[in-house]
């Protein structure tokens, strides 16, 4: 063996313990081998060989229940809805490639836009390739330097990145307090813009915000306001416009933020509003602009989607069912809940720790229930979260087979 | 009011957060030497903006990394 092979250019390094860009992740990773190294399945690569409707599929070979889906409607295979995506593949192709702003806006996507305006009634409508970049997008092009977004600690991650590409400064009151909202917006500086964000239903724990009276709050100091209601779109509110609607104050909401990837059952995100001055932002919001628009059959699929929802009302009456049937079950059997009283088609199921909570997801899931295991730092307060979404299309009998799920997994686990 | 005012008010206000009884300078950073959680900063932060009647944007919050740092901030806004 020659010297020059055994001794190599570099210092030497064990290999995988270099320190490199990727060391920030270390801690990461060890808690992830350290979870799955007690042979539970990774609650984060769960693949769907099959899906079989809104409410089952296969998943990991196995015929599953749906109930961590967001699919709240079950349009997702709404014969009407694949017909009209069908068409427009046809007709339009598999793509725009293009911005909305130059080759992107086919009919299909004034046509989605119409829709919107239809089921919000409001003036103007504006279709985001995702919910995501709608909030992106919208925050931080209304918020400039200079101005105040003033967001509920408890934000979605797409609230806080849209905060992190604008230039406003960034004030954060705690979860749905009203005093603390109030008290924030009073020590805004005299003159400054200021733009309230908050969420009709919030995703973690299924609570709703008190938006009646967060909203008279904002008015009072003269701040604009932003509701998202991607979770309460469809099936909150006399029409299904959600939580603004619910509480009877939709025409005080400046901006409505919401997805097509949960009630509407396809992918997208939009904007609806009635601002005199709303469709200039089509041509300084940069998500929007420097993007490919959706697929024709997506906008097509979303429009015929939204429009049935108009006509959604036995539906969401049925899901209001289930939400209360599963919430009191689960309760009934002693498990711990985001909420004492069911607020919206999520119920969330406190687990004690991450352990515990992967475990009781696994059992789940070798019962044949999908739920969505929720886990620090997406949640509030630490928590490590079993996160139920109901859908109108599940039966009254299929909500009895989920109880009957919990009931054995979590006596299994030690959880009740 | 003068720094040793604003100093003297922070300390009382930071007592039920320093859980490890860590003694307190100028140079004490929150995250490494009080390991401050995200929801501990909040709290803090909140009862600081309460006492002081001002606010602390996260983005002023973000150049804050020690005790020192923040006596200066909060001596800083509320002369503006």
């Amino acid at each position: 063996m020659s010297e020059g092979i055994s001794q190599p250019d570099a210092p030497v390094q064990a290999e995988g313990n270099a320190t490199d860009l990727f060391s920030k992740f270390d801690s990461l990773i060890q808690q992830r081998e350290a979870l799955l190294a007690n042979g539970v399945e990774d609650p984060f690569s769960l693949v769907m060989e099959k899906v079989l409707s809104p409410t089952r599929a296969v998943c990991n070979g196995r015929d599953t229940i749906l109930l961590g889906t967001y699919n709240y409607m079950g349009m997702t295979f709404d014969p009407d809805v694949i017909a009209a995506g069908k068409q427009a593949l046809d007709d339009f192709g598999s793509g725009t490639t293009g911005s909305r702003v130059l080759n992107g806006t086919y009919g299909g996507h004034r046509d989605c836009e119409q829709a919107l305006r239809e089921f919000y009634d409001m003036d103007h409508a504006m279709v985001f390739s995702t919910g995501y970049q709608a909030n992106l997008g919208i925050i931080s092009t209304v918020a400039g330097k200079g101005d105040y977004v003033v967001l509920d600690i408890d934000s979605h991650a797409s609230i806080y990145d849209g905060c992190a590409l604008g230039n406003a400064e960034i004030v954060a009151f705690r979860h749905n307090d009203i005093d603390s909202l109030d008290k924030r917006l009073g020590r805004i500086p005299e003159g400054a813009g200021k733009l309230v964000v908050l969420e009709g239903v919030y995703s973690m724990l299924g609570d709703v915000a008190p938006l009646k009276d967060m909203i008279a709050v904002c008015k009072k100091h003269g701040a604009m306001v932003l509701v998202d209601e991607a979770h309460s779109m469809g099936f909150i509110g006399p029409n299904g416009r959600g939580v603004a609607e619910e509480q009877g104050v939709i025409d005080d909401v400046d901006f409505i933020i919401g997805t097509f990837s949960k009630s509407v059952g396809t992918v997208g995100g939009f904007c609806v509003s009635n601002h005199p001055k709303f469709e200039i932002l089509r041509l300084v919001c940069r998500p929007y602009v420097f993007t490919a628009s959706l697929p024709p059959s997506v906008v097509a699929t979303a429009a015929t989607s939204i429009r049935k929802l108009m006509q959604g009302t036995e539906k969401r009456a049925h899901l209001w069912e289930n939400s209360k049937r599963l919430h009191g079950g689960l309760k009934a059997l002693g498990f711990q809940l985001g909420t004492e009283e069911p607020q919206s088609a999520i119920v969330a199921v406190i687990m004690p720790d991450l352990e515990r909570g992967a475990a009781m997801w696994e059992a789940l899931l070798k019962e044949g229930l999908y739920v969505n295991l929720a886990r620090p730092p997406a949640t509030p307060a630490n928590m490590t979260l079993l996160r139920c979404s109901l859908c109108a299309e599940h039966t009254a009998e299929e909500v009895e087979t989920i109880l009957g799920m919990f009931e054995r997994a979590g006596k299994a686990v030690g959880i009740i | 009011m003068d720094r040793t005012d604003v100093d003297e008010r922070i300390r009382t206000l930071i007592e039920p957060s320093n859980k490890k009884g860590v003694d307190i300078g100028d140079g004490t950073s929150f995250a490494g030497d009080l390991e401050f959680d995200s929801l501990t900063v909040m709290d803090f932060v909140a009862a600081i903006e309460d006492e002081f009647d001002i606010i602390i944007s996260m983005n002023q919050q973000a150049e804050i990394e020690t005790y020192g740092q923040l006596v200066d901030a909060v001596c800083r806004l509320q002369n503006d």
